[in-house]
């Protein structure tokens, strides 16, 4: 019996508002209908406070998804916003759909790891390779959780499932996956680490192009057993984070308050800057190669590697590559929308 | 910081609000939660277990527990928690089947108690059902002290209080009555077992200024009110001043609207803010059309002919000195007719018949040197309670030193150390009823506090005795009860089962939740999901985390006790559960007797 469609409104009085006057409470949904406990419940909760802090009205956001509990959860964040539920593993052609008609709104596509690699696999690596400007979350739990927890194309080898059988078929992992076909950004984050995973979304959300964050997301009814891989314990004792990133928005002064040697930044487009804190030392989070090569190593130690693993600044998107329309076509005059059969015909000549 | 110690009672304790500001800690969220579910009686005797005069003080207590009540700090209004308490007297089952048996052997022991107030009848209430003899030694015909003579009877009807002193007085207490003390040696004399001085604080404060003595129409405020209950005085002029605003200057100037006067002012020294008397009871003159003059201070009375016609004040505004202290500055005069002025600046102890050469100290400001725990004097086997121990106060305090002084008069009785006194216990039982239901009404109602409803202005004023607040109807019950955060229901927490899935501090409406590093209280106390700013609120702390060794902190201050972080624990490490503070009255070995009807709750 779920009592609570919505949280009670009552709010704490202290609650701080953003540029729109809105508070991070204002950009929630319905209450969540997953299992408590759910590693998805706390990425929509840190969607939400990414979107707060970004000071996206939430009218100019798109949400996008496929099906699965993953999917299920754009119901649970930015209520007032644009939102499609797409076919299984069929959300990255809506979302390019989408984009190329309005290009002005911030698309965020939510799957998890049963509808990105398998259904959708294919969907996937064409919108990575179109370069969509999109925010693709993966939340990834190792499992198919709305159907009793079958293993998904992302479990390890080894992993048992709650009832005691063991994986033996190779993961696809989303990572190593997106960097080998030329994602421009690639991070890896944990639910249960909002401090890490907020910076990485609003880096993803400002970044131009496909951002892609997998997201280890634990199934607590499934895969959060003692032979599980994508646990909280286990994902906790093998964390490994690389990069740590910082986000800062552009109006902000950047303040001198790391040590300069130890950080560096990159420019996004917007004017904002992603500021990485390296764990590691002689990590370069911009040499595709090295930094696949250093992924899937520390992978096969079964290390669990987090952080803003990859980032390419000035791509061509989607919309530079096809050499469209700046406008968004809802905005267009319908005379430029529709030029008519004598336009047409203008065209056809063209081709002759 | 240490991790929080939930099973010291004080910590669930405090974090309710209103049980903790009541000084007879009744136990507030449970009888509204009865009165919810219509169970009155229920609700009724569980208020009594406490406070001993429901009725009364659904009525007329100074209710310490709202200004405390954490839905101020929600949504601007606490709780109506003393009219849901009336609620609960108006309509119980009429019978008092539910007293306890008063033994017909008795110990042995007889207690001589001075004064019939509610600090003496709550003795006698403690101490009858143990098998003692109490006497009481009332200098007026009828019993009730202050309870009866100044309350007027249009906020307080005479058969309420009459039907709850006759519950403790049906004991079996013997009352004599127009029967003053005069001297307490004498007293002593008498073969007592153990004395206990509960005469209030009599004496009306005078006001010593020209052409006091010069009229008999000033009267002292509580003398006069005491005059018009036993309908010695039935009338006043036309026009009235009433000096002083607290709560007596407010029933004075009430009940001289219902004798006669139509032009009624109430003359204060102070601006607004210093005002004594409590909002409510303000607001309530004012509905009336009294009208509050504000930083008018008395010179004199004028007076023509040896009639009174007026009295002249000094025009002032006031000025915090540089050593904090008020000070007043002077702007001229004004004169103001009247034909009666009533005095009501606040009340003296009086000790006259207790001669100082029989043990029982005095200190500089001629009170009885009285132990703040015990209640007992320097002589052994007198106890003091009520307004006679420290000044006036309430009658819920009253009620308090009551119930102590019992306990100490019960020790002192049987030969035990009056310092061995039984500490607060506490219940804690889970709520939890299936998936997502628990035995209380958890969800938050944004409701606006119901307002109580007057008897028509023409219509109160026909008759002294018709009660001006109606009482709440069963639909404004219903709508009040629910405005309880059932602030008792405690979000128990586990540390050793929670695995950090941030799903409680990721639902929590009002962000009291914060998994992170521990440190000093101080700090903690920024480093939170909202800074915790109330410092009288307490930081639940928890033991360290299994997984990462962080700890969970709640801040106490704004949470409303809505469920969901339970509901959404996948681990059950947070659990709503009750708990109930179990105090210990005189007699009782130890507080592990549950006060409360049967839990979960049979509707």
């Amino acid at each position: 019996m779920v009592k609570h469609l919505r949280k009670p409104e009552v709010r704490h009085p202290g609650m701080r508002q953003n540029s729109l006057g809105l508070t991070r409470r204002d950009y929630e949904g319905s209450m969540s209908t997953l299992c408590a406990g759910c590693g998805h419940d706390s990425i929509t909760s840190a969607i939400t406070q990414a979107f707060f802090e970004l000071e996206i009205p939430p009218h100019r956001a798109a949400k996008l998804s496929g099906i699965g509990c993953s999917s299920k959860t754009p119901a649970y964040f930015l209520g007032e916003s644009h939102g499609f539920n797409a076919v299984h593993g069929r959300m990255p052609a809506i979302a390019s759909g989408a984009n190329a008609a309005n290009c002005d709104l911030i698309y965020l596509g939510v799957s998890g790891d049963g509808d990105s690699l398998s259904i959708g696999l294919g969907q996937l690596c064409h919108a990575i390779r179109r370069n969509v400007n999109l925010l693709y979350v993966v939340e990834n739990n190792g499992v198919y959780g709305l159907t009793k927890g079958q293993f998904s194309a992302s479990a390890d080898v080894g992993t048992k499932s709650k009832r005691g059988v063991e994986n033996r078929q190779r993961p696809i992992d989303p990572v190593l996956l997106a960097l080998s076909i030329g994602a421009s950004f690639v991070a890896r984050s944990f639910s249960g680490d909002k401090a890490q995973l907020v910076p990485i979304l609003k880096a993803a959300l400002t970044h131009k192009g496909f951002a892609i964050v997998d997201i280890i997301s634990p199934c607590v009814t499934f895969n959060d057993h003692e032979s599980s891989t994508k646990s909280y314990v286990h994902t906790r004792e093998r964390y490994h984070e690389v990069v740590g990133a910082d986000f800062v928005p552009p109006a902000e002064e950047i303040t001198a308050d790391y040590d300069a040697g130890a950080t560096e930044g990159i420019r996004m487009h917007d004017g904002s800057l992603v500021r990485f804190h390296k764990v590691e030392e002689n990590y370069d989070p911009r040499d595709r190669e090295a930094v696949y090569e250093y992924v899937s190593q520390l992978q096969n130690e079964g290390e669990v590697v987090t952080g803003l693993l990859f980032i390419e600044d000035s791509t061509d998107d989607m919309h530079d590559i096809l050499g469209t329309v700046d406008t968004p076509l809802v905005d267009l005059p319908m005379e430029r929308l529709v030029p008519g059969s004598d336009a047409l015909s203008e065209l056809m000549e063209s081709f002759r | 910081m240490e991790p929080t110690d939930v099973t010291n009672p004080d910590y669930y304790h405090k974090v309710i609000d209103c049980q903790w500001a009541c000084p007879a800690h009744t136990n507030v969220p449970e009888y509204i939660r009865l009165i919810a579910q219509g169970r009155f009686t229920d609700s009724y005797w569980l208020n009594r277990e406490s406070n001993v005069f429901p009725g009364v003080l659904g009525r007329t207590c100074d209710r310490p527990c709202e200004p405390a009540c954490r839905r101020t700090r929600i949504d601007g209004k606490p709780v109506a928690i003393c009219r849901l308490k009336r609620v609960a007297a108006d309509l119980r089952d009429p019978t008092e089947s539910r007293l306890p048996l008063i033994p017909e052997a008795k110990n042995g022991k007889r207690i001589a108690l001075v004064g019939a107030g509610p600090a003496s009848l709550t003795v006698c209430n403690d101490l009858m059902p143990l098998g003692y003899e109490c006497v009481i030694f009332e200098q007026l015909s009828k019993p009730g002290g202050l309870m009866r003579t100044n309350i007027p009877a249009f906020r307080l009807p005479l058969k309420v209080l009459d039907g709850e002193i006759d519950m403790i007085l049906d004991m079996g207490v013997e009352v004599r009555y127009e029967a003053e003390i005069t001297s307490m040696k004498a007293l002593l004399d008498e073969d007592w077992d153990a004395v206990f001085i509960g005469s209030g604080a009599p004496k009306g404060k005078n006001l010593e200024i020209p052409g006091r003595y010069d009229s008999d129409r000033i009267h002292i405020g509580i003398e006069w009110l005491e005059g018009v209950h036993f309908e010695h005085i039935d009338s006043i002029g036309e026009r009235v001043l009433v000096i002083g605003v607290g709560n007596t200057a407010m029933d004075c100037c009430r009940s001289s609207k219902r004798l006669g006067g139509t032009d009624v002012k109430v003359m204060a020294r102070k601006s607004k803010e210093y005002f004594k008397a409590s909002d409510w009871e303000l607001e309530d003159a004012e509905e009336e059309l009294v009208e509050i003059v504000e930083n008018h201070s008395p010179k004199r009375f004028i007076l023509e002919d040896g009639v009174l016609v007026g009295m002249e004040f000094e025009l002032v505004s006031w000025h915090e000195g540089p050593d904090g202290r008020l000070k007043a500055e002077v702007h001229g005069s004004v004169e103001i007719p009247c034909d009666d002025v009533i005095l009501a600046i606040g009340q003296d102890n009086a000790f006259p018949w207790i001669e100082r050469d029989i043990g029982i100290e005095f200190n500089e400001w001629e009170m009885p040197v009285v132990d703040r725990k015990t209640f007992q004097t320097t002589r052994d086997g007198v106890f003091v309670g009520g307004d006679a121990a420290w000044g006036p106060e309430n009658i819920i305090w009253a009620v308090e030193h009551g119930h102590q002084a019992a306990i100490s008069i019960h020790n002192y009785c049987q030969g035990d150390p009056l310092t061995d006194r039984v500490p607060y216990g506490q219940n804690l039982i889970s709520a939890k009823m299936g998936m997502m239901d628990w035995a209380y009404s958890n969800e938050y109602n944004p409701a606006a506090r119901v307002q109580m409803q007057h008897v028509d202005l023409r219509e109160r004023f026909k008759q002294l005795a018709v009660e001006v607040e109606l009482g709440f109807d069963p639909e404004q019950t219903a709508l009040e009860v629910e405005r309880c955060l059932n602030c008792d229901l405690q979000t128990d927490f586990t540390a050793p089962l929670c695995i950090e899935c941030d799903a409680c501090i990721d639902v929590c409406p009002v962000d009291c939740l914060t998994i992170t590093w521990n440190g000093l209280e101080e700090d903690l106390r920024t480093r939170l999901r909202a800074d915790a700013e109330n410092l009288e609120q307490d930081l639940y702390v928890s033991d360290a985390l299994p997984q990462t060794g962080r700890v969970m902190v709640k801040d106490e201050d704004l949470c409303v006790h809505c469920g969901l972080c339970a509901d959404r624990c996948p681990t059950a490490a947070f659990d709503m559960r009750k708990s109930e503070l179990l105090i210990p009255y005189a007699g009782e070995a130890s507080p592990s007797r549950t006060k409360q009807a049967p839990w979960p709750a049979q509707v």
